[in-house]
């Protein structure tokens, strides 16, 4: 048995979509085969995990809540995989930047600062999170460093760093020994878009990143440089692109926005540092980019849709008693359906049976 | 047994697993595939290999258990990138990212469960030799079957004849295709053995080094066995030595969190991951670009027929 | 035209109704060709006429569509390359099928049957080294070894196992003239120890001096089987290419003055871990005049280019000046706004993105004039450069704006070399202006070339291909192991001179050693 494969030479438009829209449902029925296995119904829960969020304002809203930061990070991420390059270290990217803006309203902390400390903080998570991001960056166009593995250390250290500040110097000293943070005054806090609504502003802000990198990438130089450098380096050289300058500026901006999702989440959704302030979106954040196929309206959608198996995995571990990292799992049969529909849109895959040889 | 005996074996127990996984992963991408799932296989291997351990009370059956989890992951790896010609970094993480949801779903009935030590084995005579006499020569199997698989891999890369093909496929499978070497067929068998010393790794963690299980346990050291065999310039005896030198750090970081010279625990646990960065950095900085990397590795293969 | 000479008994090897389709490109369309054993066949045609598909078939490496082969007399199924070789089916690729890591008794065991060991196959070496004057160091790296020892390695590979049939596909586009001699010499005698040869080319010359029999073969099917010295040089060519091509005008009146470009001295390391450095290079190419660079394949052409074009750059602002100005230490776009334009070997990949559509890839080289404004990309402005590259050129491309990858070899080149034809450059560099294009698109690129220089510009063409450079260029050099000889009016070159600068015999000034 063997796989042939030959080139197609005219995927559409359409055929990727409907790709992304046959892995995902590929990836369900995998997921619902598993949970059968388990001794679950799948029906019970797939209503569990799709249909009762969808149909639940509060969950509606939570939805929007766990999509945003995805969408932030994974709309960083597609300018480096675009680029061909492989930031897999957002989920550090997001901790610095979250350490490096809480500082601010640490330090502001029961002063009764001005509006000032808000902005203050977004853009020192920016930086936090692009200064973060530029390390395995710099190491790889200074030193040919792979990117890979040191974005993805650098991951474990900012956590460890973020463990350090709320177990030691960070601690709340009214906390009874617990390992958080004192809780953001309101000017440090990013306050909902709604008076009574959990959705914050960080929202607002994965809505305007996907806009302006709609722009970007389909519209200027820059953009067409990314693609170039991604689908072939040595034309975009050829072409008078410096490929260092590229990585620099691609793992500036993915960097950027984790440190931007990071920041938001803390100030507008936990309200104080703790060991742990994220599920893995930094991580999960690769399959939203994959599965919105590095296309802005498409990461949009897919933070959504990756926001509700987050959502689900939370009322499927209290009502179905399903562990929460059967969520993970299927985020990692998600993506596996995603690049293998991938393929098949570039290849025309067919299953020839005859032994040996190839 | 002296304290610091004790430490030597700790380090031989920290550094084989990493030197299993190592190992496999060499095989794999000396063929030309890039495997970044190797952290998700030796969660697989684990999770599966106490449970079954557990469940059958046999180490033996265990072990079994771990390696068929870590070849299944892998083969399913080698669909997409064999089968699909599906993007290897991505598949790779995708595979991490299952292998530890998984896991997780699989061990979790066995959270709390704890196994008994394996009795080592002891070689007479030579381990009555003091200091390297314990150490070298009464550890449990696994390391002797660590240290023999290096010198296997080494003599199966250099010295035989399927070793040999297996290279030139790593070095240019568009040569090696038109000479009619069967590229995917080669590439899967070393997939398939990447994920089983993954999935052993993962088994000796479990049964050996922790003798119980917590999701997430492998902690990053599927990352720096992928690490090691850069920083080894793809060779099996340079594994060896890194696979050493990071499990030294990792002990020694451990042993001096518990004797409290005032570094908080934070920083010390940071160093294995600090050491894989600088590692490479020194590499890089010494030899350019990544010197030894096999020519095909990373690529997509498209027969053309 | 038929051949004359009667086939004697069973042919070795027969193909019958040959084809192969790739999608909507019919690239073999039922070919029949048969070869006789101890036989020097030739197979001739254009680039794209479908030989290497053909080839390939015949060695097992891809399946034919439809059609049989026998194999003395009886239907066989060549299923892999394995296979062919155990048949007695041994091949030289054009593109070495070797491993740049690997020993060369590593390279030659890899593709031998499992019964080979390193050793005995260091001990054959020897023995077919001193028989047919091939001579390797079993222990070398392949890639420290020139192409001509790399094209021995794949031909003592073959020799090692007794084949019947030898095939060579265009054994010497990587050749010396001197080294190809000495490959022919080889032929000659393989041929009356009695193996059959099947010799792919499209190169007359040699055709007719290896050859008795000739199947032609153009856009995928046999045209005619031919006694090639007993046909008329401008026959063959009529059958190859199926309408006659002109000559390229090059009488043009031409002065060339100024120095356009002006490199002086210019040396660099090579890049990456088998690069070729580039030493003390010196070079000037005058408005008005084509330069011809001439050179065996790995000798620093492509570092030359990537030095000239500023992908690389010199340490030091004066190695190489564009009308005038120093420029050695300026990237590509810089260079390309002191009128400069470059057109590198590469064309899917290096000088266009294989799946992007051809009004991006004028943005490649274009990026910095017409085309964007303030960083953003005026797509229209874009598409009209690209129509009217593919009116100026001739440029035959499906409807509509299509991706590159779509065009054939010969289109494409058309498009990149009028890509920057149409920016009116000063100073233009080619890198294998015709490198595996048709004759057509050949000699329109040619003349482009050719008219752009008598506009009054610097035309700077570095080829392996001598008939080439022969053609179009006023003076010429050298370029080996990265040293330029000087340069010289095409007018005092001839082909034995050129041969041996190409060896770096002239070079060394020692006497002419056998290759």
């Amino acid at each position: 048995m063997r796989f042939e494969l030959t080139p197609r030479t005219n995927a559409s438009t359409m055929m990727r979509v409907f790709a992304s829209v046959a892995a995902f449902i590929t990836a369900f029925l995998i997921a619902g085969f598993v949970i059968w296995l388990m001794g679950r119904s799948p029906i019970a829960a797939f209503d569990v995990y799709v249909l009762q969020p969808l149909s639940d304002p509060w969950s509606l809203q939570e939805l929007i809540v766990k999509a945003t930061p995805m969408a932030l990070i994974a709309i960083g991420l597609s300018y480096c995989f675009r680029a061909n390059l492989w930031n897999i270290g957002a989920e550090g990217q997001y901790v610095i930047g979250a350490v490096l803006g809480s500082w601010i309203a640490l330090k502001t902390h029961g002063m009764d600062a001005g509006f000032w400390v808000l902005p203050l903080m977004l853009l020192l998570g920016i930086i936090g999170g692009a200064l973060w991001g530029l390390i395995p960056a710099f190491l790889k166009t200074r030193f040919g460093v792979n990117e890979i593995l040191t974005s993805l250390m650098l991951v474990y250290v900012a956590q460890l760093t973020l463990d350090y500040l709320v177990r030691g110097p960070w601690r709340d000293p009214k906390g009874f020994n617990f390992p958080q943070s004192v809780t953001f005054d309101p000017a440090a806090t990013l306050p909902p878009i709604l008076e009574a609504g959990r959705v914050h502003y960080g929202a607002v802000f994965a809505a305007i990143a996907v806009l302006v990198t709609a722009v970007i990438l389909g519209r200027t130089l820059f953009g067409y440089r990314l693609k170039l450098t991604g689908d072939a380096p040595r034309a975009a050289r050829f072409a008078g692109f410096s490929s260092k300058a590229t990585t620099l500026a691609v793992f500036a901006i993915s960097g950027g926005l984790a440190g931007l999702a990071g920041i938001s989440e803390v100030s507008g959704q936990i309200g104080q540092l703790q060991p742990s302030i994220s599920p893995g979106y930094g991580f999960t954040a690769i399959t939203v980019a994959f599965l919105g196929r590095l296309n802005p309206i498409g990461i949009l959608v897919a933070s959504l849709v990756v926001a509700l198996t987050f959502i689900g995995g939370e009322s499927a571990q209290i009502m179905l008693k399903l562990p929460l990292d059967l969520t993970q799992a299927f985020q990692g049969i998600l993506l596996m359906c995603v690049l293998a529909a991938d393929a098949m849109v570039s290849y025309r895959i067919r299953l020839a049976a005859r032994g040996g040889g190839q | 047994m002296t304290t610091f005996e004790a430490i030597l074996l700790t380090i031989v127990t920290a550094s084989t697993p990493l030197l299993i996984a190592a190992l496999g992963e060499l095989v794999t991408e000396r063929s030309g595939v890039l495997n970044l799932g190797v952290e998700g296989m030796m969660a697989m291997g684990a999770a599966c290999s106490f449970a079954a351990a557990v469940t059958f009370d046999s180490t033996l059956l265990g072990v079994a258990a771990g390696m068929m989890a870590g070849a299944l992951m892998a083969a399913l790896f080698a669909l997409l990138v064999l089968g699909f010609a599906a993007n290897q970094t991505g598949s790779g993480l995708a595979l991490t990212i299952l292998g530890l949801g998984l896991s997780g779903l699989i061990g979790a009935p066995f959270v709390g469960a704890r196994r008994d030590p394996i009795a080592p084995v002891d070689i007479p005579g030579l381990s009555d030799i003091p200091v390297v006499g314990r150490l070298f020569f009464e550890q449990d199997l696994f390391v002797y079957a660590s240290l023999a698989l290096t010198i296997l891999v080494a003599i199966y890369l250099v010295k035989t004849r399927s070793g040999l093909t297996l290279r030139s496929i790593g070095e240019n499978h568009t040569s090696a295709n038109a000479l009619g070497l069967p590229v995917r067929q080669v590439r899967f068998w070393a997939i398939l053995f990447g994920g089983a010393c993954a999935g052993l790794a993962g088994a000796y963690l479990a049964l050996v080094y922790t003798r119980f299980w917590s999701p997430g346990m492998t902690a990053g050291r599927g990352w720096i066995a992928l690490a090691l065999v850069v920083f080894a310039a793809w060779r099996p005896a340079w594994v060896l030595v890194g696979a050493y030198i990071f499990g030294a750090a990792t002990v020694l970081q451990l042993h001096a969190q518990a004797a409290q010279f005032g570094v908080p625990s934070q920083v010390l646990s940071a160093v294995p991951y600090l050491a894989t960065i600088i590692a490479l950095l020194l590499l890089s900085i010494r030899h350019g670009r990544a010197i030894g990397a096999p020519g095909s590795l990373g690529v997509p293969f498209v027969p053309d027929r | 035209m038929k051949a004359d000479v009667p086939p004697s008994g069973t042919p070795l090897v027969e193909l019958k109704g040959i084809s192969k389709r790739y999608g909507d490109l019919l690239a073999n369309d039922g070919i029949d060709l048969s070869i006789e054993p101890g036989e020097i066949h030739a197979l001739l045609g254009e680039n794209g006429a479908g030989k290497s598909t053909l080839v390939k078939i015949l060695y097992g490496v891809i399946e034919p569509s439809a059609g049989e082969i026998r194999w003395e007399g009886r239907p066989v199924t060549i299923g892999s390359p394995v296979e062919a070789r155990a048949l007695g089916l041994g091949m030289v690729f054009q593109h070495f099928s070797l491993f740049d890591e690997l020993s060369v008794a590593e390279n030659i065991a890899v593709a031998l049957s499992s019964d080979w060991s390193l050793s005995t196959v260091r001990e054959k070496l020897g023995e077919i080294s001193r028989t047919y004057g091939l001579a390797l160091d079993a222990d070398r790296a392949v890639w420290t070894l020139s192409a001509g020892e790399r094209q021995r390695i794949e031909i003592v590979r073959c020799l090692l196992q007794n084949p019947r049939l030898l095939i060579l596909d265009e054994p010497t586009s990587v050749l010396t003239p001197q080294e190809a001699e000495h490959l022919f010499t080889t032929l000659d005698r393989l041929s009356s120890e009695g193996c059959a040869i099947l010799y792919i080319s499209h190169k007359l010359e040699e055709v007719r001096r290896l050859c008795r029999r000739a199947t032609i073969l153009r856009a995928g099917r046999v045209v005619a089987t031919i006694d090639p010295r007993a046909s008329s040089a401008r026959e063959i060519a009529a059958l190859m290419v199926g309408n006659a091509v002109g000559e390229v005008r090059t009488d043009a009146p031409h002065h060339p003055q100024g120095e356009t470009l002006k490199v002086s001295n210019l040396s660099m390391p090579p890049a990456g871990l088998h690069g070729q450095a580039l030493r003390d290079i010196n070079l000037v190419a005058r408005a008005g005049e084509v330069v011809g660079i001439a050179g065996v394949a790995g000798n620093g052409q492509s570092e030359l280019f990537a030095a000239l074009s500023g992908e690389r750059l010199a340490d030091r602002p004066e190695a190489l000046a564009i009308n005038g100005k120093p420029s050695g230490t300026m990237g590509i776009d810089a260079r390309r706004r002191l009128g400069a334009a470059f057109v590198p070997e590469e064309r899917l990949g290096h000088a266009a993105a294989p799946s992007h559509r051809l009004s991006e890839n004028t943005l490649i080289s274009h990026a910095a004039t017409e085309v964007s404004r303030s960083g953003f990309i005026l797509m229209n402005a874009a598409k009209r450069v690209a129509r009217s590259i593919i009116q100026s050129f001739d440029v035959r491309a499906p409807e509509g704006d299509p991706q590159a990858r779509k065009l054939s070899g010969g289109n494409l080149q058309k498009f990149v070399i009028g890509r920057e034809i149409i920016r009116k450059p000063k100073l233009l560099i080619v890198d294998q202006p015709t490198w595996g294009v048709d004759a057509g698109a050949a000699r329109l690129i040619r003349q482009a070339l050719v008219d752009l220089a008598r506009e009054g510009s610097a035309v700077v063409i570095v080829s392996q291909d001598l008939d080439e450079l022969f053609e179009v260029a006023d003076r010429m050099a050298v370029i080996h192991q990265g040293i330029l000889s000087p340069l010289k009016p095409i007018g005092e070159w001839t082909k034995e001179a050129v041969g041996l600068e190409m060896l770096g015999v002239a070079q060394a000034q020692g006497g002419v050693h056998a290759v």
